[in-house]
């Protein structure tokens, strides 16, 4: 029989794992260091080139303004519409039983890679001058391409999977037992979902209300291709963006971009930092 | 005796749970089918029948136009580029992230999550600040080393980097965290390499993750427009993707490419979100 080699954790062993780490964190917060931090610290620069003064008076023209005021209004609605049905969307999907549940499940996620720009044509294929729903919209006399409902309903899609996502696994957490215990002592079913689960939900739903707003804020393709980005009329903050560049007016774009990422960025990082603290 | 009973109280789990909400069974799943079915599945519908309608000869010879075939291609392989170099640096930050400590980890920690706050446009307006042909380092780039970022491959490159970066990571991080250390310290009581513990034990369990976090970024990169208009422009034949593409099309109001390219992407996304999913209902099978 062989003698079995009993290896020693030596000194010098221990020393190479140092530098390894040392090594391996180096590489890691370099690599973050000039993917993320490099062009997000070059915004900020290229923002207050000319001074906070000159920020704020680009930002202050009335179509910029108004650029961003819609924005948040198509943000806002889209949140109330998904905060109520995607949150029964996510209800279903957990507590029901059906055929092609499985299959519905695995859809939600298709606004995650569908290019906005394909969400965009749809909506004009529907709702366009020669799209599908034209005769009736013409009837109705109601304008939905070139127009804020369009522009809703591009951000809706987009922003489809947000709630829903953020929701199911709290909702399979919480099981039903909870639930089952208030049904006996009597709660109706809508006393049982506003007392009981609702609590549950709240960081979910809160978390998701928030993510589903800042990805409404920052949509771009869509809204670029039902909307049309009509100066003063169907311009978001991100079509202004893209116009500033497009005139060469730097400042301009530079500064709206900062103050959108910006917005976009505390909302979620604060979110996560209160979840954080709530548990 | 847990499984006898863990498959009973499944049983009045789904028997109790009958009743609902005020408006009952039927009227909430309605409500929920209507909402998913006017927000998806029409929409993802339409597009089909539009672009089908001259048969597949029809879109092939759409998709097969030298510019729309350049767009096509070159939307796969910058994608490709982005994969491998995203699943490299998302598992080494995951592992870093979750087995060493370090000053101001958890800001390091919080600032992955930066990509999914951030506009896509507000990333390419980024890019262009830092490599642009009139910023300091994008024209040194140029004159030094003849490397053009903005309105180049390259520049597409580092953009979906940007957005992909949380995917692979956010998707190891978890199951790194709750992977048993004891098979790692066995093998290193054995004479196991870092190396080889990492290669022939870690590994193994993150393959699922990996592979799923992957395909979300691939799928994900395909239908980028936003920031990749802003950094790579809309030159034909150079640096024109299939987003970009189709906007052209839809701009030129030419029906036939436009819809033929979303189908194509489309198709593309609809296979790798149902597989992520199928991979992400396989782990969780085999975890059970």
């Amino acid at each position: 029989m062989k003698n079995v080699a009993i290896p020693v954790v030596s000194r010098p062993a221990f020393q190479y794992d140092i530098w390894r780490r040392r090594l391996l964190i180096l590489i890691v917060v370099a690599y973050v260091g000039f993917l993320i931090i490099a062009p997000l610290a070059a915004l900020s620069a290229g923002a207050f080139r000319e001074g906070l003064g000159a920020m704020i008076a680009v930002l202050a023209q009335p179509d910029v303004l108004a650029s961003f005021w819609r924005t948040l209004l198509i943000s806002l609605i889209t949140v109330i519409v998904h905060g109520v049905f995607g949150t029964i969307t996510a209800w279903v999907l957990v507590r029901h039983h059906f055929p092609g549940r499985s299959f519905i499940n695995g859809l939600i996620d298709m606004p995650f890679a569908v290019s906005p720009v394909v969400v965009g044509y749809i909506l004009l294929l529907l709702f366009g001058r020669n799209g599908i729903l034209a005769p009736l919209l013409t009837f109705f006399d109601i304008k939905v391409a070139f127009a804020m409902p369009g522009m809703i309903l591009a951000t809706l899609f987009v922003t489809l999977p947000f709630m829903v996502r953020e929701l199911i696994p709290v909702l399979k957490a919480f099981g039903v037992r909870q639930e089952q215990a208030a049904a006996t002592m009597g709660a109706n079913g809508w006393q049982t979902f506003w007392l009981v689960t609702f609590p549950a939900l709240r960081w979910g739903f809160i978390y998701g209300l928030i993510l589903t707003f800042a990805r409404a804020l920052g949509e771009f393709g869509a809204v670029l291709v039902i909307g049309g980005g009509v100066q003063g009329r169907t311009e978001t903050a991100t079509l202004y963006i893209f116009r500033a560049l497009d005139e060469r007016q730097y400042i301009g774009a530079y500064s709206a971009a900062l103050v959108l990422g910006l917005f976009s960025l505390i909302l979620v990082i604060g979110t996560d930092l209160l979840r954080r603290k709530e548990k | 005796m847990t499984t006898i009973l863990g498959s009973f109280s499944h049983k009045i789990d789904r028997r109790e749970n009958r009743q609902e909400l005020p408006w009952g069974r039927w009227g909430i799943r309605s409500i929920a089918l209507t909402y998913l079915s006017l927000m998806l599945i029409i929409p993802l519908l339409v597009i089909f029948k539009d672009g089908l309608q001259g048969g597949l000869a029809g879109l092939w010879r759409a998709i097969s136009l030298p510019v729309a075939w350049h767009a096509l291609v070159l939307t796969l392989w910058t994608a490709a580029v982005m994969v491998v170099v995203n699943t490299f640096m998302g598992v080494l930050t995951a592992y870093v992230l979750v087995r060493y400590e370090f000053p101001a980890k958890s800001l390091f920690n919080a600032i992955i999550d930066l990509p999914l706050a951030i506009p896509t446009l507000v990333t390419g307006v980024m890019l262009v600040v830092l490599y642009g042909p009139q910023q300091a380092l994008g024209a040194w780039l140029v004159r030094e080393w003849g490397l053009r970022i903005i309105f180049a491959p390259p520049g597409i490159i580092l953009a979906l980097l940007f957005i992909t970066f949380p995917f692979v990571v956010r998707t190891v991080q978890p199951v790194l965290l709750s992977l048993d250390r004891v098979q790692e310290d066995a093998a290193a009581t054995l004479g196991a390499g870092a190396w080889t513990i990492f290669r022939r034990i870690t590994l193994p369990a993150l393959i699922l993750p990996v592979t799923s976090g992957a395909l979300l970024s691939f799928a994900r990169a395909i239908g980028e427009f936003g920031s990749i208009i802003i950094v790579a422009g809309n030159i034909p034949l150079y640096s024109q993707t299939a987003a970009v593409y189709v906007f052209g099309e839809v701009e030129s109001e030419n029906r036939v490419g436009a819809s033929a390219m979303s189908i194509v992407m489309l198709a593309i996304a609809f296979v790798l979100i149902l597989s992520v999913d199928w991979l992400q209902r396989y782990r969780q099978k085999g975890r059970q």
